[in-house]
């Protein structure tokens, strides 16, 4: 008998924004103005990923609270090697046992805000909390492996992320995807040449590609998303998605 | 520019001697050519700029060091400025004919004293 086809429905994907807790974010990314914002977009789903830290996920999951905006707890975490690998969670409890993982792995260096900005910690109206004082703009001590393992371990999705760029993305780092490494997809990055990307990394070629904004701007948010056909706005479905199964999926980038 | 003769071949031994630089894994075969030096963390560099014989002084230390080193077909890999490496990594280099080799020097350093060794990237 054939089966029913799931309930899914087209949404608007936009897995990598940055709030005014990250280095080099503008001071604007505060939780209010980016449901906002991802809302005038028409994004149904987003996820807010701060280097190395997961401080601000609570107050955007809560600031989306009756939108029509969905908000993922994410981190975009730094290995040893250098490489950026996103971690994507439910809710903002998971994300923070991998910021407990991370912050055990960072260097006990101060942040330096001429530099880096002032890794603000904000409620979800946007209300100055506190500094992060920590340098968080570096590599934890652990490998790309052991993040992704991580991740897994915690429930999230590993996505490593902007694979096209030279600078942290997982190939211009590594060369290669690790021995013993199985990803279920990647991210690139808004102005990333999709056909150009599998033919320098064929390695990658047949994984789904998840186009993000990388956002550190409000006028960032959504100007690179992908479509995707969930029925859930969850990690269990975007997993779903990336493999194609129970008519989840997601369109070729 | 002095041009590296035939006279003057540098081996593996004499880089290992002349730079103090310690085999982490299986010793480094003294008699192996060195064509030259390549210097570079990001490995996709190295994959596209290095060639056959060089030396590779890095400070990335991840498993993939070793593919990419036999793929290229490296003389041996330096890494820099005091860091350990896992022993997958040893294993592996082992099992691909791989010569790690750990140096307590910056890259800088390492590369200045090659340098003074007369080895060379040409391009």
């Amino acid at each position: 008998m054939p089966r029913a086809s799931a309930p899914v429905r087209k949404c608007r994907v936009d897995l990598h924004i940055h709030t005014a807790l990250s280095p080099c974010a503008e001071l604007e990314m505060l939780p209010d103005l980016i449901v906002m914002k991802a809302a005038a977009e028409g994004l149904d789903l987003i996820a807010i990923c701060d280097h190395n830290s997961a401080e601000n996920t609570a107050a955007c999951i809560e600031a989306a609270r009756g939108t029509p905006v969905r908000v993922l707890a994410g981190i975009e975490c730094e290995s040893r090697e250098g490489v950026h690998v996103l971690g994507l969670f439910d809710g903002a409890e998971s994300a923070g046992a991998l910021q407990g993982f991370l912050w055990e792995r960072l260097p006990d260096e101060a942040n330096r805000p001429e530099f880096f900005g002032a890794q603000m910690v904000v409620s979800a109206q946007g209300e100055f909390v506190r500094y992060n004082e920590r340098l968080l703009a570096t590599g934890a001590d652990a490998s790309v492996e052991e993040l992704i393992a991580k991740i897994r371990s915690l429930g999230g999705l590993a996505l490593p992320a902007h694979v096209d760029k030279t600078y942290a993305g997982l190939l211009g780092v590594l060369g290669l995807v690790p021995e013993g490494v199985r990803l279920e997809g990647v991210e690139i990055s808004g102005r990333a040449d999709a056909r150009d990307v599998r033919e320098r990394f064929p390695q990658i070629a047949k994984l789904p590609f998840l186009r993000a904004s990388d956002a550190h701007r409000l006028s960032e948010i959504g100007q690179a998303h992908t479509r995707v056909w969930l029925e859930h706005r969850t990690v269990g479905e975007l997993k779903l998605a990336l493999s194609g199964l129970d008519g989840r999926h997601l369109e070729d980038n | 520019m002095k041009k590296v003769t035939n006279s003057d071949i540098i081996r593996l031994g004499q880089v290992v001697a002349d730079i103090d630089l310690a085999d982490a894994g299986a010793a480094a075969p003294g008699d192996r050519e060195v064509s030259g030096v390549y210097c570079s963390d990001l490995l996709s560099d190295v994959m596209g700029g290095a060639r056959p014989g060089e030396v590779w002084v890095t400070v990335q230390s991840h498993l993939n060091v070793v593919a990419v080193a036999a793929l290229k077909e490296l003389a041996a890999v330096v890494i820099c400025g005091g860091r350990s490496v896992d022993v997958s990594i040893l294993k592996k280099a082992s099992e691909e004919g791989v010569v790690i080799l750990l140096a307590k020097q910056s890259a800088f350093e390492v590369c200045g004293r090659l340098w003074e060794l007369g080895l060379r990237h040409e391009d």
